[in-house]
């Protein structure tokens, strides 16, 4: 786990060019601190959370928790057919940066790994569980499944397969803000895989040059699928992978919630103030495979095991509120409500019915023609 | 009653593996994410996770058992079930159905899985133009611009992005002096990212706009068909209707003049074998016009493609305050009782052209202009091929999974009664399009090859 490093930033912060560029090109480059959100960040790196807010923090990271290992289960008994990738070891992520979003005017948009950002942007797990199962009570009546989810009435637009297609989408819901000057901002969520893709950095371009209101979000679990990121990735850094779009970057801790929150407040405060992208990068792990089927043989059990065991952010957060004086009880309670709530969900996926058969033909196109 | 531990289905095909070792032994305490067997799968061997906690009660399947099947219980934490967590097994489907296993699926082919697919809409029919009407001579290049302008001053959502769409006035100049009414707002030069800013666009439309996309030519929105497609083709059906894309991409496609293979290709089949896309492909400027306005206003992805080539020639265009054509429906351009002729796009004139030539030597070929190629008008095809008994169909691309082979295969599965002669294509030769004069002229259909497809079929 490679979090940042003083040292990391010499390069950045000498190829800063001081002042403007004599004559011809662009003339603003004063304007342009790679570190600049950086160093807001570090000022003030954990979120000063009340009581209450950090237990919601926590009830909202033990739901994704539980509802992927239910998931994970539901899997392997067959109820759950395809791809299906869990999000397990993630969680302070979504929880964190979406609690600092306006869910009335701001969107969402991410990857294949979608369960636990629509269950931070506080979509029905009932409908979502039953979207994984195939069931025609799903979010998309069960003909998009694991990786094809969404709900417009949340903000939140999928739940994309192909990797990397979410970022020019997302920058595009972000020049719908724009146009419309709604005041949103769209959060698009990729991971250290996706980063690499081409379009990515189309949109990179286009959301700087129009300014548009995006936060972009690489997750960095530390493989794309099976690769590690220094076997796929020249610049590892991907917080950097912004500067030649002068798209200030910022990296953050994905495993303290607080820290997540903290940066999140810093980064949406820059980009509503319309002054464009910012691109953070999340540090995280997952503990589970790629996907449901992957046998995870290019890391060490051992590796998964200090995470889990040092890095864990519910372990963290559980220990921060039993550290201020919160009641265990109250803290099982949560987990036992949480737990409640899942197997309803599970027991509402199982049993829910198929899609009625004339699904097949509806919503292919809107209109008849 | 104890949690049954079931063996796990670890992939989206496994349906038995191995147990190849176990790592607990009864008795023991596990919890959540403890890894309690091996099993070996077809690909790979997994770890196999505890997700409740509790005391190994039984180990049912020992280690090494070889085609356990997936859903066997093969080991049972605890005995007392006291915490009260563990989730009911599930109940039997209604109607007995393992969920694992879906539901049969309809027989193939369109026949069975007619009984539940919805009835077609009625048929929309162009709109009467009133007698007296002013007909105006427009270029196709001014048709589409007019229809764009118009939609735009009607709905402020409806904006164009796209490559010199703006200040340069169009590469083709078919968004010509739209900058200046609109505004950049709302005409957007990108960068030369085709890929990048056709997800945008994509994007946009799920946010609420209605984008027009303009790709200087469909050669190049190669580098984007995957927003085409998957993003914006499928996402209203893989969203269960919730979100729609509301997008239009238009611009040039087909053969242009000498401009080698990678910018002359026609992509009408390409486009029109995808569900969820509408694509229109016009020919005269009246239906240009007409189609485009319907194709912003629509509520799903519309890929429109026009052609170089006639973007500067002039036809008769109604002047109405609001010129809008229903899509999906072709348009008969000539009547002819002795055979009939289908194309789309550049390949209607050359049809109308080598009708002539055959009307001289007493064929009278009916043309048929299909306008949209996706939903494909197949009433229209077979009506027309019940009155004419002979048909030939004439387009600009490669015969290989072309709309021509599409239109053969209707003629067949529908129309066979009515065919007096086998329905024959003329399309172009079967090469990458050629650079030299003499090659290219070769490589493409032309009037005089549809005029000896119609002799042939009508045994001339």
């Amino acid at each position: 786990m490679q979090f940042l490093s003083p040292g990391d930033e010499i390069l950045a912060k000498t190829a800063t060019p001081k002042k403007a560029a004599p004559k011809g090109g662009a003339t603003a480059d004063e304007g342009f601190v790679l570190r600049s959100l950086q160093d807001a960040h570090a000022a003030s790196p954990r979120f000063q959370a009340s009581d209450d807010e950090l237990l919601t923090f926590y009830e909202q990271m033990v739901l994704i928790r539980r509802f992927e290992e239910k998931a994970g289960q539901l899997y392997g008994l067959g109820l759950i057919g395809g791809f299906c990738h869990l999000y397990i070891g993630q969680e302070a992520v979504a929880v964190g940066l979406q609690s600092a979003l306006d869910s009335q005017r701001d969107s969402v948009i991410t990857g294949y790994r979608d369960h636990g950002h629509m269950l931070a942007y506080g979509i029905d797990p009932k409908v979502i569980m039953a979207e994984l199962t195939g069931r025609g009570a799903g979010i998309s009546k069960g003909k998009g499944g694991s990786m094809h989810m969404f709900s417009v009435d949340h903000k939140f637009y999928g739940g994309h397969g192909i990797v990397g297609a979410q970022v020019p989408l997302g920058a595009g819901l972000a020049f719908a803000h724009k146009y419309r000057e709604d005041g949103g901002v769209c959060m698009a969520y990729f991971g250290d895989g996706a980063a690499n893709q081409g379009q990515v950095y189309e949109a990179f371009n286009m959301a700087a040059l129009w300014q548009l209101p995006i936060v972009f979000v690489v997750e960095n679990n530390g493989y794309a699928m099976g690769t590690a990121v220094p076997r796929g990735s020249a610049e590892t850094h991907f917080y950097r992978r912004g500067t030649a779009f002068r798209i200030p970057g910022m990296h953050v801790n994905g495993m303290d919630v607080l820290e997540v929150r903290a940066a999140a407040e810093v980064a949406l405060a820059h980009v509503r103030a319309g002054k464009g992208p910012v691109l953070m990068e999340l540090q995280t792990y997952r503990y589970r495979g790629h996907s449901m089927s992957d046998p995870a043989k290019y890391r060490t059990r051992e590796e998964v095991q200090e995470m889990r065991e040092k890095h864990d952010p519910i372990d963290a957060a559980r220990a921060e509120l039993i550290e201020r004086g919160i009641a265990e009880d109250r803290i099982k309670e949560i987990d036992k409500r949480i737990r409640a709530v899942v197997g309803e969900a599970a027991d509402f996926a199982e049993n829910s019915p198929e899609p009625e058969m004339s699904e097949l033909y509806t919503d292919v196109l809107v209109e008849s023609y | 009653m104890g949690i049954e531990l079931k063996m796990p289905a670890l992939s989206p095909t496994m349906e038995e593996g191995t147990l190849a070792k176990w790592l607990v032994k009864e008795g023991d305490e596990v919890r959540s994410g403890d890894i309690l067997a091996e099993i070996e799968t077809d690909k790979a061997t997994m770890e196999f996770e505890a997700v409740d906690e509790g005391v190994i009660g039984r180990i049912l399947v020992p280690a090494g058992t070889e085609n356990v099947k997936v859903g066997t219980v093969i080991a049972v934490i605890g005995e007392d079930g006291g915490e009260g967590e563990a989730h009911p097994q599930p109940l039997p489907q209604a109607g007995g159905e393992s969920p694992a296993q879906g539901s049969p699926l309809p027989p193939a082919g369109g026949a069975g899985g007619g009984q539940v697919r919805p009835a077609p809409a009625p048929r929309a029919q162009d709109p009467v133009v009133p007698a007296g009407t002013n007909m105006k001579i427009v270029t196709v290049r001014e048709a589409l611009r007019d229809a764009m302008a118009e939609e735009m001053r009607r709905d402020s959502r409806v904006f164009v992005m796209g490559e010199e769409v703006a200040q340069y006035q169009g590469a083709y100049k078919v968004t010509q002096g739209l900058l200046d009414e609109f505004g950049p707002k709302r005409v957007i030069d990108t960068p030369i990212t085709e890929y990048g800013f056709a997800g945008i666009g994509t994007g946009a439309a799920m946010g609420g706009l209605r984008p027009i996309v303009e790709f200087m030519t469909f050669n190049f929105a190669m580098q984007a068909i995957d927003h085409v497609i998957n993003s914006a083709a499928k996402t209203n059906y893989m969203s269960g209707g919730q979100m729609r894309c509301p997008v239009v991409f238009r611009g040039p496609n087909g053969a242009a003049s000498r401009v080698g293979a990678q910018h002359s290709q026609n992509y009408a089949p390409w486009y029109a074998a995808v569900p969820g896309l509408v694509v229109i492909a016009p020919y005269d400027a009246a239906d240009a016009k007409g189609l485009l306005k319907a194709a912003i206003r629509s509520d799903d992805p519309v890929v429109f493609l026009e052609n170089e080539l006639i973007y500067g020639r002039s036809f008769e265009l109604p002047e109405l305050d609001d010129h809008v054509l229903p899509i999906g429906k072709a348009r008969t351009m000539r009547e002819g009782r002795d055979v009939t002729i289908v194309s789309y796009s550049i390949g209607v004139g050359l049809a109308l052209e080598a009708a002539e030539t055959l009307a001289g030597e007493g064929i009278e070929a009916e043309v048929l202009d299909l306008r949209t190629l996706r939903p494909l008008d197949r009433e229209a095809v077979l009506v027309s091929l019940a009155k004419t008994n002979r048909l030939v169909i004439a387009e600009e691309g490669w015969p290989q999974c072309s709309i021509a082979s599409e239109v053969m295969a209707l003629c067949m599965e529908e129309g066979f009664d009515h065919l007096d002669a086998p329905v024959l294509r003329v399309c172009n030769e079967d090469v990458p399009l050629p650079y030299a004069a003499n090659l290219e002229r070769a490589a493409l259909i032309d009037a005089g090859r549809i005029a000896a497809a119609v002799r042939k079929v009508c045994y001339r």
